[in-house]
């Protein structure tokens, strides 16, 4: 298989008042075509600033992404996003939402009817058939965020951004969205990157796992491979000892090797202050 | 009186203990109640103060005199169509006998130059503020979305805005008036110079509210939605079109209905101010009248002039409901 996606040595530096802040150093990561790569790390580990890099939402300051070796530096819906709060337009319906992007990548090769259909496709893809005239504040998160998906592979992009796109979800509907996303996997095979907080989906759904230290100057840690068979299923997997043999892996990177240090707030002295002022009032 | 307050609280007491329907029957009953009751008490002590008042014009006007002068207001205005119509009829026959003496006369057809009657000034003051409202949006709404998305138009157009905002249009009025008589000159015009006066005195109130709020919906337009436009990589024009343009409707109600409530106080106000036909100058022209009716004519113009504000700003929310998405916002 063929390198689609090479993040080449990336650096991020923000400039702030205090000066400059390291958000990224070194990223470097080659993807092959039709890979499942998930991207975890604790919260502030700026997987997300790389997600935005490959979108082409943020410039990186050193290094480049090259997709199919020519070097990215703006949007593109080759490079379709499904973002974390689904995003949708609340004012047009889910088909005119998918419309919005089909008619802007397809127009001048696709007839009316051609586009209507696939709209229609992918709508059906994601199983929002039923509901594709409602606008997003009639439907629930769920059927958002299969709106979303929907709207980002009707472009039939190169390859496929996934920022959390199951964070805010509740765990059942979660399970229901993961196991849709690897239907979709098997029959479209695309190239996806995706952001994850959650191990139990990285393990299920990734080729690869990529681990990031935390930041400042995050960088990529480790790289698992995920060596379970397809199609997987959550049940048989859950008592696999390979499962949980890489879940543990990742558990270890993430709360031993990376434990983050969380910054306790001073509860105490600030409680002993009011309880001063309280007397001093009395 | 008090007996019926007693009896309101009571309802309030009982509807913890009464069935679930019952307590939606009250709940009912209190809505259409209340009103009625403010309203009732608001007279009464409206009609007492009003006796109470004596002004070098005679008593102040109670509900009675005033609901009187409605009547008459209305008959005035009949019976001046009336005349109307009979000088027309005059003049008609006039030149069909003259053109019976002498085929080759040339009719000369004059208008009629009564006096406009309460009507005629309420649809000339709505005409007014309508049409100063639409040119006000016409130029506040793009120059609004041009600052929202330019950071740099911005800074150089917001201290002049913000500079501008808060004078009063009143404030403009003899110079609109002096630039409007220099300028607009035609024999045949199609408005009248004190409509134009009015016009724009009108629309200069108008465009601050709107500019600004456009302005901010614009810019405070979801970092998601945006996003969503550049991977798409819309065009510019269509970007506009697609998603800043809805995203801001409900911040561009927000400062339209604003900027009529203003648009409608302040018309009134230079109405009086400039003399210009509408609901305005009726009052200044009853004031300097100052005949013993002089008083609750005024008083109906001002209930008059309240409930079409009042309408006006339930037709501007109307208007949000059915065009914006954001239901939210056309609540209240």
């Amino acid at each position: 298989m063929t390198t689609i996606l090479d993040i080449s040595k990336i650096d991020m530096v923000f400039p702030t008042p205090k000066g400059d802040f390291t958000a990224l150093k070194e990223v470097d990561l080659k993807i092959k075509k039709g890979e499942f790569i998930s991207l975890i790390g604790h919260s502030g580990c700026g997987k997300s600033t790389v997600l935005n890099v490959v979108a082409g939402l943020h410039q990186a300051t050193n290094g480049a992404v090259l997709l199919n070796n020519k070097e990215v530096n703006e949007p593109g819906p080759e490079r379709a996003v499904v973002f974390q709060n689904h995003s949708l337009l609340p004012w047009l319906t889910a088909y005119q939402n998918v419309e919005l992007a089909v008619k802007q990548v397809f127009s001048k090769t696709m007839s009316a009817k051609e586009m209507q259909d696939w709209i229609e496709h992918n709508l059906t893809l994601v199983h929002m058939e039923h509901a594709m005239h409602k606008r997003p504040d009639e439907i629930s998160g769920g059927m958002k965020q299969r709106v979303g998906i929907a709207r980002a592979l009707s472009m039939q992009p190169e390859i496929l951004l996934l920022d959390e796109p199951f964070g805010a979800l509740d765990a059942l509907t979660r399970a229901h969205m993961q196991d849709s996303l690897m239907e979709i996997q098997d029959e479209l095979s695309n190239t996806v990157i995706m952001i994850t907080h959650d191990v139990d989906e990285a393990v299920l759904l990734s080729d690869r796992i990529v681990m990031m230290t935390n930041g400042p100057a995050a960088t990529i840690g480790e790289i698992l491979d995920v060596d379970l068979p397809r199609p997987r299923d959550r049940l048989a997997l859950a008592n696999d000892p390979r499962y949980n043999e890489l879940r543990s892996e990742v558990l270890t990177f993430l709360y031993e090797k990376q434990r983050k240090i969380e910054v306790i707030a001073p509860s105490e002295p600030v409680k002993k202050e009011a309880d001063e002022s309280k007397s001093a009032v009395a | 009186m008090s007996l019926l307050i007693r009896n309101l609280i009571n309802l309030d007491r009982e509807q913890s203990f009464s069935e679930q329907s019952l307590l939606m029957a009250g709940q009912k009953l209190k809505q259409a109640l209340l009103p009625i009751l403010g309203l009732l008490g608001f007279l009464l002590m409206w009609s007492i103060a009003a006796n109470n008042v004596t002004t070098s014009l005679g008593k102040f006007p109670g509900p009675g005199a005033v609901i009187t002068q409605f009547d008459n207001l209305y008959q005035e205005h009949v019976s001046e169509r009336d005349k109307e119509l009979a000088f027309y009829e005059r003049q008609h026959k006039r030149n069909a006998d003259r053109i019976a003496k002498d085929p080759n006369y040339v009719p000369k057809v004059r208008a009629y130059t009564g006096k406009e009657t309460f009507l005629d000034q309420i649809l000339t003051s709505l005409k007014t503020v309508l049409s100063g409202f639409i040119l006000a949006a016409i130029i506040a709404i793009p120059l609004g979305i041009a600052i929202g998305l330019s950071h740099t138009l911005n800074q150089a157009i917001n201290p002049i805005i913000q500079v501008f905002k808060p004078v009063s249009p009143l404030a403009w009025l003899p110079l609109v008036t002096m630039l409007v008589s220099a300028l607009y000159v035609s024999d045949d015009p199609f408005f009248s110079k004190s409509f134009v006066n009015s016009l724009i005195t009108v629309t200069l109130c108008c465009v601050w509210p709107m500019v600004i709020n456009t302005s901010v919906g614009v810019a405070s337009i979801n970092q998601d939605w945006v996003n969503v436009s550049q991977v798409l990589r819309l065009p510019a024009l269509t970007h506009v079109r697609k998603i800043v343009l809805p995203a801001s409707i409900p911040a561009i109600f927000t400062g339209m209905r604003m900027s009529l409530g203003i648009a409608w106080m302040v018309l009134i106000a230079a109405e009086m101010l400039a003399q210009n036909p509408g609901l305005g100058k009726f009052v200044w022209d009853e004031f300097q009248n100052g005949s013993s009716q002089s008083l609750s004519r005024i008083m109906a113009a001002v209930i008059v002039i309240g409930l079409i504000g009042f309408l006006l700003d339930r037709a501007m929310l109307q208007l949000q409901r059915w065009l914006s998405w954001d239901k939210a916002s056309a609540k209240r």
